[in-house]
């Protein structure tokens, strides 16, 4: 564990350094800051910044998690000849990478919301929920991108498919479901739809973060089935597993690969 | 002394290594050459456990080498192309290292002092040329004093200065009777310093043996000519 950390420390003194890192949290904050001079109810603002989050968290982690992986693949061998073991190393880089992107988009979004947002208890928990939802995505989509990086030797074969990740999940999915909805619009669809959105961690979130503000009402009967699932203890406990199986299963697959893998 | 017993590594249907039998000296700066896509890469990174060989074993002074990482306390690397975290400083980069191990280390401040690296230690690796990450590397591979050093292409971006005095630092190892193995493209640079030497083509052993044996066989002064005639031979 020490040495996880250890690296884990190093990888973000890099990362903190790095101008990217903190353009990812200046645009947060200017977004912030930005929709709060535009927007006068706090709600309103936590709904417009989460469109922004589930949009760009899942871009951003997949491209950055790759591209570090790729750029750090001779630093990443010295440090396999050292006399440490391929799980260390994983951990450490996975955990250091996925800390300072959290705390990129955490002090973008968390500060000005402090700064501005309305002093209630809803805002404040309202602004958790998505800084919570935010990280989780992080480190879902930053385990795919360590995966696909490690998976493809050639860079930009990496880079295009954690790019084809990132459009099916943000985009393409919402289609498809949309065209399967229409399909069948004769038949009881709320059960199915939200199977469906557990299939995708980006909706899945959107999900969670909707059921959780008064918008779900907007959303008429599938909003209210939504919320009846997953406004209750149940619901958010199968949704929060879901998201933590979003996670755990493509890092695991991720470390497999890297333990096996030749340098 | 490193035995190498039947080693075979396969990726995908390209053999990059058949069935290598080898023995390094301990104690001798041993060479290895031959053409790009000979196997030199795959034999040192197997040497380090970053290949995983499909068959065969290595010894290392009788320690098998397996998925246990203990080994490694007793080796050093300077990798080809010697790349940081760029945001990192120098002295940064050593800490991360030195951080990995439980001891301290015995040799930092003699080979920083050898590749004239302190005023370079405050500046991120993004600042640092080439040459000056090159001498960063072989700090970092040789300031535990491993019993084994495995180079690859070290003297690739040294300035001349640095290049001899990386050549000494590398035949003060083998006088206190450290293994060297090192790999190059440099002939003239071998020619000074190795003992040894292994010649692979297309994945197999075609010398390994004495520098002067090399010469003695194919008649010829140098080791550059040597080796082209052996290869030619090779080929033939």
């Amino acid at each position: 564990m020490r040495l996880t950390l250890h690296i884990a420390w190093y990888t973000i003194r890099d990362l903190t350094r790095n101008r990217w890192g903190l353009l990812y949290a200046c645009f947060f904050a200017v977004v912030t800051i930005g929709l709060f001079h535009l927007q006068a109810q706090s709600a309103k603002v936590v709904v417009s910044l989460m469109s922004v989050c589930l949009f760009l968290i899942p871009l951003v982690s997949s491209l950055f998690g790759t591209i570090y992986l790729y750029n750090s693949r001779e630093f990443i061998e010295l440090v396999l000849t050292q006399p440490v073991s391929r799980r260390t190393v994983f951990f450490g880089m996975f955990t250091g990478l996925a800390a300072a992107l959290v705390a990129g988009f955490s002090l973008g979004v968390g500060v000005p919301s402090v700064i501005f947002g309305s002093w209630s208890t809803a805002h404040f928990l309202s602004s958790s929920l998505l800084i919570l939802v935010g990280a989780i995505l992080t480190v879902i989509f930053l385990a795919l991108a360590f995966l696909l990086a490690l998976r493809f030797d050639d860079r930009g074969k990496g880079l295009a498919a954690a790019l084809g990740v990132w459009l099916f999940a943000a985009l393409l999915y919402d289609g498809l479901v949309l065209l399967g909805a229409m399909a069948f619009a004769d038949y009881p669809l709320e059960f199915p739809l939200l199977f469906a959105s557990m299939a995708n961690p980006i909706d899945l979130a959107r999900v969670i973060l909707l059921t959780h503000t008064d918008w779900a009402a907007l959303m008429g009967y599938t909003g209210a089935v939504f919320q009846r699932f997953f406004g209750t203890t149940l619901g958010l406990a199968i949704a929060s597993l879901s998201l933590a199986a979003w996670a755990a299963v493509p890092l695991m697959f991720g470390l497999r690969t890297f333990r096996t893998k030749d340098f | 002394m490193i035995e190498i017993t039947a080693l075979h590594k396969r990726f995908g249907r390209f053999v990059a290594l058949h069935e290598i039998n080898l023995s390094i000296e301990r104690g001798k700066i041993t060479g290895i050459i031959g053409p790009n896509g000979s196997g030199k890469s795959t034999l040192l990174k197997s040497l380090l456990g970053l290949v995983t060989p499909t068959s065969g074993r290595i010894t290392i002074d009788g320690y098998l080498l397996d998925s246990s990482c203990d080994y490694r306390t007793r080796l050093g690397y300077v990798p080809q192309v010697a790349r940081f975290p760029q945001e990192l400083t120098g002295a940064e980069v050593l800490a991360t290292v030195k951080g990995l191990r439980a001891t301290a280390p015995t040799r930092e401040q003699e080979l920083i002092r050898l590749f004239e690296l302190e005023s370079e230690m405050p500046k991120r690796v993004r600042a640092m040329s080439g040459g000056t990450r090159q001498k960063l590397s072989m700090l970092l591979a040789g300031m535990y004093d491993p019993p084994l050093l495995i180079c690859d292409e070290p003297t690739a971006g040294l300035d001349p200065v640095a290049n001899t005095r990386l050549k000494a630092h590398l035949l003060s190892l083998r006088e206190q009777s450290r293994t060297v193995v090192v790999t190059t493209h440099i002939m003239s640079d071998l020619d000074e310093i190795a003992d040894n030497v292994v010649v692979l083509l297309e994945g197999r052993v075609r010398f390994s043996g004495a520098v002067r044996d090399l010469k003695l066989r194919t008649e010829e002064p140098h080791l550059e000519a040597a080796v082209a005639r052996l290869l030619e031979k090779g080929a033939a």
